[in-house]
């Protein structure tokens, strides 16, 4: 619990003139669930795909269970992780089952379509869905349908390390919680180290081990939720309470 | 000094953009071969690919290519009656169709049909992040999207093409045979007699050229989709013109490479 899964050592990406990571130090200890709060378009998601390489930093280094994570072989690099997208990122052509079995039937992990398939029916009968739902195509379900099958896929495999890109937007309250209840669950019962993205504050208080602020492309505060509404730090206090007067200046 | 810098920096800024331009398509093409020859091979997506690309391109190239050879003989009738050549019609309508209209106008059409699909389909798949959750499945996107659609169109293409020159010498048949006068059997035997393979092997490889062509561009132009509806829009928009000027384009220099003594 005490050695890190997760480090960034002065992370710095750029888009053009917006620079949206200005040294981002952080560290994400092994089994943790790490929730990762800020005002839009802060770099909170590029941050997790920096860690993935999907974006590059200018500067800086992030190592994942020590190792730089540019370096090595990328497939085994990849198998460690899993990723819920905010809008799911669910593929169009492809059944639901076959969105959650995507790993298991190709590459180092495949194995027979029937094993594929009872492994994905098994995973979205753990995010609370009916095993009717395996043969429909995405665009069929809601919203919250969707989230859930965006987790099955992420965890489908197994992963050391777990993403989630706001996984509660879009949802109706009761909908969210039930998604925030499984979100726990799982990485309780997984072990699993997970990073969040979210701006839902009731999100950060049901899932979150501790909690990193960004603000200005820097780590602003972080530290365990217990420690979170007592900071003194009028940045968070801002955010964490929805106040439009304060440090944080809103774009009218 | 003001108005010359005035005057030559958009010229500079467009030369520089368009040199940057040709300089990504030439990377992404260099890397798409390089994964068309390296395993995994996604032979399941191919076979789909081959299927929409191929098969579900027959009844527009088909439609092409028919009325185009209906036209081809009216027009050459109509030209060679004024030197006492309206016997040329079935041999002319014959090379016509297969060395250029239906490889040319084949690959128009696809171009049309299919890049236009591939760069809204895949630009859509990059805004709703589809294609960052391919690689976070440890999947290449180009691997899995663009290696498939790029050999299932040099495939399909020559075959559509095939297809299309036997039904665009049909289409001048039969307005040779109804409208014409032609004896069927005499101008079964002038198109054959006159057409030689080389004319039939250097369009179907021209339509292979032209298929590469079209898949590549409805794919970079989708990879490289910009957000929102509108970047996928002009996306597709690019694809097309893209895809459109060089198969006219590289269907100038391939006839030059095949015809010129």
């Amino acid at each position: 619990m005490n050695s890190d899964m997760i480090t960034f050592t002065d992370v710095h990406k750029s888009f053009g003139n917006n620079h949206v990571l200005r040294g981002i130090d952080l560290e994400v200890a092994k089994g943790e669930s790490m929730v990762i709060i800020g005002g839009s378009g802060t770099g909170k998601s590029v941050l997790i795909k920096s860690v993935l390489g999907l974006l590059k930093p200018e500067k800086g280094h992030i190592q994942v269970d020590g190792k730089d994570a540019n370096l090595g072989d990328r497939d085994a690099f990849l198998a460690r992780f899993g990723m819920l997208f905010q809008g799911g990122a669910l593929f169009d052509s492809l059944t639901v089952w076959q969105n959650v079995a995507f790993r298991l039937m190709r590459g180092a992990l495949k194995r027979p379509k029937e094993e594929a398939r009872a492994i994905a029916v098994e995973k979205l009968r753990r995010v609370g869905l009916k095993e009717w739902v395996a043969d429909m195509y995405p665009a069929e379900l809601s919203g919250g349908m969707q989230k859930r099958v965006g987790l099955a896929r992420a965890i489908a495999a197994e992963p050391e390390i777990i993403f989630f890109d706001e996984p509660t937007t879009g949802l109706d309250p009761i909908m969210a919680g039930v998604i925030n209840e499984l979100f726990r669950e799982i990485v309780v019962e997984m072990g699993a180290t997970a990073m969040t993205i979210t701006h839902d504050m009731s999100s950060v208080r049901a899932i979150a081990d501790k909690v990193a602020m960004i603000h200005d492309g820097k780590v602003r505060w972080t530290g365990p939720i217990a420690d979170m509404d007592d900071s003194g730090d009028p940045y968070l206090d801002q955010f964490i309470n929805a106040r439009a007067e304060g440090p944080i200046e809103a774009v009218r | 000094m003001n108005i010359a810098h005035a005057f030559l920096s958009p010229i500079g800024r467009s030369t520089l953009g368009l040199l940057a331009s040709i300089g990504r398509i030439a990377i992404f093409v260099i890397t798409t071969i390089s994964h068309i020859v390296r395993p995994p091979f996604y032979l399941k997506e191919f076979g789909q690919q081959l299927l929409t690309i191929g098969y579900f391109s027959l009844p527009v190239v088909g439609l092409t290519t028919f009325f185009t050879g209906g036209a081809l003989a009216l027009q050459i009738y109509a030209g060679g009656s004024r030197f006492n050549a309206e016997s040329v019609v079935p041999s002319i309508v014959a090379i016509g169709m297969v060395r250029e209209l239906g490889p040319v106008l084949g690959g128009l059409m696809v171009a049309g049909r299919v890049s236009a699909s591939i760069a809204a389909e895949l630009g859509t798949m990059k805004v709703t992040e589809q294609i960052d959750a391919l690689v976070t499945l440890s999947t290449h996107p180009m691997k899995y999207l663009t290696v498939p659609r790029v050999v299932a169109a040099t495939i399909a293409m020559p075959i559509l093409a095939g297809i299309g020159d036997v039904i665009g010498i049909f289409g001048g048949f039969l307005v040779g045979t109804t409208s014409l006068g032609f004896n069927p059997a005499a101008y079964v035997t002038n198109t054959v007699d006159f057409l030689e393979s080389w004319d039939v092997t250097s369009g179907l490889i021209k339509a292979a050229v032209f298929g590469f062509i079209v898949a590549v561009m409805g794919c970079y132009h989708g990879m490289n989709s910009g957000r929102g509806a509108q970047g996928v829009g002009k996306a597709t928009t690019n694809a097309v013109v893209s895809a459109s000027v060089l198969i006219l384009a590289s269907n100038f220099l391939l006839t030059q490479l095949f015809f010129t003594q």
